[in-house]
């Protein structure tokens, strides 16, 4: 099983030797001794760090400021978003936030805006937090870790295989380079989460055979279209809506669930069939995505895991993941183990609510990125971030064409939804209709490459 | 204090008990008739697991107000997260206490998170809204039906917890008793129940102790008592976000916060985990153990008064 974090000093040590080995193998042995023993980045104890933040919403903010209280001598330098109002309004509630506390200064000129802004923020920083809409990840992170930056970037890290593909490719440069690489999964962050897969792990339940994996709820926001927009502008404030910006729901919010199955069952789906569509949030502002999917992704070993997310207001409510294993079951959400007879054999002391006793994992992933920075230390979590994204889209793909989709067939997928080089003046890559409908999957008709 | 009962019952004829439906829906609120009167707020000092702020005591007057039997739950909450019915027409309502356009009333935002924490929604109380999203469900409800509602101060709450009684709980000062009363740490396996399940207190109102803690109007001051002038429906108007105070206890609490005068202060940490800047002004993320009860003044402040309740 991969591990959270390399903080474990044994498994750095494994980690660094399993990579000059690598690398030796690779170069005839030439690289091998000019790279450093601690991290590319050559990052000092005690050195100011450097901070941009790409992608300027409530998230971003969110996570900007979580990085500047992870460590006390990091520095906001840089900001990029592709609306200055954006900018504007997160930079103010940053520094409300730590008004009375510390003062944020930035210099007006490293405030970015444009298609192209992220990469003025990105040169100016040492770490990085990526959180635009996922569409964007893959070019941001590329620029990012080209330019020997270290990352945070949230969930899902593309809306497209084109784009998972790019993603592993940095992943590798990242990893060579010993560059820091924190994905926001906050499940792996998540102490309920991390003691309860170390019992699972060590054979609580036995061996997982099914799963269920939830996200319903009553959906999220709606921007609606304003006059004297353009219609790319429109689309990237309604971002939820459009596939080739935000990927559908099972892929923006549903991947949470989708990689804890992966992560308890040790692997990834090798094939996935399901069926959705949108029967309630069909409005003229909803864009393309379905409002439901219902998943069964199949394992190697035969597991089967149910995956269900649906924004419908007014129906069963539910974030969730529950696996059924050869000696018991476990109940995420409520944090509890049942062996076959269904007595409680395990129940997670106090919960994530629990405000003075849980640390908070979106800050825990801060504090630990941080830490591995200064400890010249690398935490890489690329790789499942961007293998469960593409096993969302396998799921998605799965829905939109009503057919079985293999894991094979997803990762050489040639469906391409994210333009290059786009600007203001490009068209999108969707359009409406003249009645302002835009064309929406249909199960058993819809072909993707 | 009975003839004063007396009196405001003869004068306000209709005040009685009386059922809030809501057109276009099949939800319906209850409410109790609490007659004015006078109480001593606070606990005395011999208590047990008294706390520093729950005094000095004080003898406070109440005018009468009605207060909804249950706890606001998660079916009604929902029609104000939802404002689909914002349009229908709600006819037969007492008076028109309240004329202002629903439009105007802000909308809650969706929560990214499940807000009921798994623990249930037909029948269960709502929880985790903020003190200003709790105002603001008064003001919609109000603005559709015509009738003035807000929360209750935090006198009106305590004297109506009370029911007229002195003691620790409005049924004695034995807490092997509040299992007939109310859900707590001891009996709630870890999650609120459905509303109404156990005894009302002696005024016929359900779950004061226990299940859900309460929003009330005033801002938490510890010393609050002592520097208290006013004594005919005293209010402590908030002027910070934090801390204000609920009341009841809840669920996850033991039975000394669940006693009539505890006060329960509420934190910024009650947003720990919200993820993003600005923190929801709607929603908490860390209080799966707040909620609140409506109540209706039997006299209908002016306009600018009744703005005054439903502010931040």
């Amino acid at each position: 099983m991969r591990l959270q974090t390399n903080k474990n000093n044994d498994k750095n040590e494994f980690s660094r030797r399993e990579f000059c080995k690598n690398t030796a193998v690779a170069t005839g042995g030439i690289l091998a001794s000019s790279f450093p023993l601690k991290s590319m980045a050559h990052v000092q104890e005690n050195k100011t760090l450097k901070l941009a933040v790409v992608g300027c919403g409530g998230r971003g903010s969110g996570a900007v400021v979580q990085a500047l209280s992870a460590d006390d001598n990091v520095e906001l330098v840089a900001m990029a978003d592709a609306f200055k109002d954006r900018i504007v309004s997160s930079l103010k509630g940053i520094q409300e936030h730590f008004s009375g506390i510390k003062k944020i200064h930035i210099n007006e000129k490293n405030l970015y805006t444009g298609f192209n802004a992220y990469k003025k923020a990105i040169d100016k920083a040492d770490v990085v937090i990526l959180t635009t809409p996922p569409g964007f990840r893959p070019q941001h992170f590329e620029y990012a870790i080209a330019n020997d930056k270290h990352v945070f970037m949230e969930k899902p890290l593309a809306t497209d295989a084109p784009g998972i593909r790019s993603v592993l490719k940095t992943a590798k440069i990242a990893d060579e380079k010993k560059l820091n690489v924190v994905v926001g999964l906050q499940r792996h962050y998540e102490n309920k989460y991390i003691k309860i897969f170390d019992k699972v792990i060590k054979g609580e339940i036995g061996k997982i055979i099914s799963g269920q994996v939830y996200w319903n709820d009553d959906g999220v926001w709606v921007k609606k279209r304003q006059s004297g927009q353009s219609e790319l502008e429109y689309q990237m404030r309604n971002w939820y809506y459009f596939n080739w910006l935000c990927g559908d729901h099972i892929l923006e919010q549903h991947i949470h669930n989708i990689d804890v199955a992966n992560w308890f069952v040790g692997s990834y789906p090798v094939s996935a069939q399901g069926m959705g569509g949108r029967q309630i949030r069909n409005g003229i502002d909803h864009g393309q995505i379905f409002d439901h999917h219902f998943v069964e992704f199949t394992y190697g070993n035969g597991t089967v895991i149910s995956s269900q997310c649906r924004h419908q207001p007014g129906t069963m409510a539910r974030v969730d993941e529950v696996f059924q294993g050869t000696e018991g079951s476990v109940v995420l959400g409520k944090g509890e183990i049942k062996n076959l007879l269904g007595d409680i054999t395990y129940s997670y002391p106090t919960n994530y609510w629990d405000s003075d006793n849980e640390p908070n994992p979106y800050q825990v992933e801060h504090d630990m990125l941080f830490q591995s920075i200064r400890e010249g230390n690398v935490i890489s979590n690329t790789e499942y971030g961007a293998k469960s994204t593409l096993t969302a889209i396998m799921g998605r793909m799965a829905t939109y064409t009503g057919k079985i989709i293999s894991w094979e067939q997803v990762l050489n997928s040639k469906q391409k939804l994210v333009p290059d080089n786009l600007d203001w003046d490009s068209t999108p890559p969707v359009l409406p209709n003249k009645k302002g409908e835009y064309e929406i999957p249909k199960p058993g008709v819809t072909i993707i490459d | 204090m009975l003839l004063s009962v007396l009196c405001s019952i003869s004068f306000y004829f209709s005040f009685s008990n009386y059922t809030q439906k809501i057109n276009g829906t099949t939800n319906t609120i209850e409410f109790i008739a609490i007659p004015g009167g006078q109480f001593n707020m606070g606990s005395p000092k011999n208590e047990s697991n008294r706390k520093e702020d729950e005094g000095p005591q004080k003898t406070i007057e109440i005018s009468p107000f009605w207060m909804s039997k249950y706890e606001t739950t998660w079916d009604l909450y929902h029609l104000f997260m939802e404002r689909k019915i914002d349009k229908i027409f709600q006819s037969g309502n007492y008076e028109n206490e309240v004329s202002i356009e629903v439009d105007v009333v802000s909308r809650a935002t969706t929560p990214y998170m499940e807000m009921s924490f798994g623990m249930g929604v037909e029948g269960y109380p709502a929880i985790n809204m903020t003190h200003y999203a709790a105002s603001k469900f008064c003001e919609w409800l109000s603005a559709i039906t015509g009738n003035y509602y807000r929360l209750p101060t935090e006198a009106e709450w305590e004297y109506a917890c009370r029911a007229g009684s002195q003691s620790a709980y409005s049924f004695g000062d034995n807490s092997s008793k509040l299992n007939e009363y109310a859900w707590y740490r001891n009996n709630s396996n870890g999650s609120y129940k459905k509303v109404g399940m156990k005894k009302p207190n002696p005024w016929g109102l359900y779950d004061m102790h226990g299940n859900v803690s309460e929003w009330t109007l005033d801002q938490y001051i510890f010393n609050g008592y002592e520097q208290r002038k006013n004594i005919v429906d005293p209010f402590l108007k908030a002027s910070q976000t934090y801390p204000r105070t609920a009341r009841g206890g809840s669920w996850k609490d033991t039975p000394s916060l669940l006693r009539s005068a505890s006060r329960i202060a509420s934190n910024s940490k009650w947003k720990k985990r919200d993820p993003q800047i600005p923190k929801s002004k709607w929603w908490h993320t860390n209080a799966p153990f707040i909620g609140f009860r409506i109540v209706r003044p039997l006299k209908t402040p002016s306009k600018d008064k009744q703005k005054m309740f439903w502010e931040k």
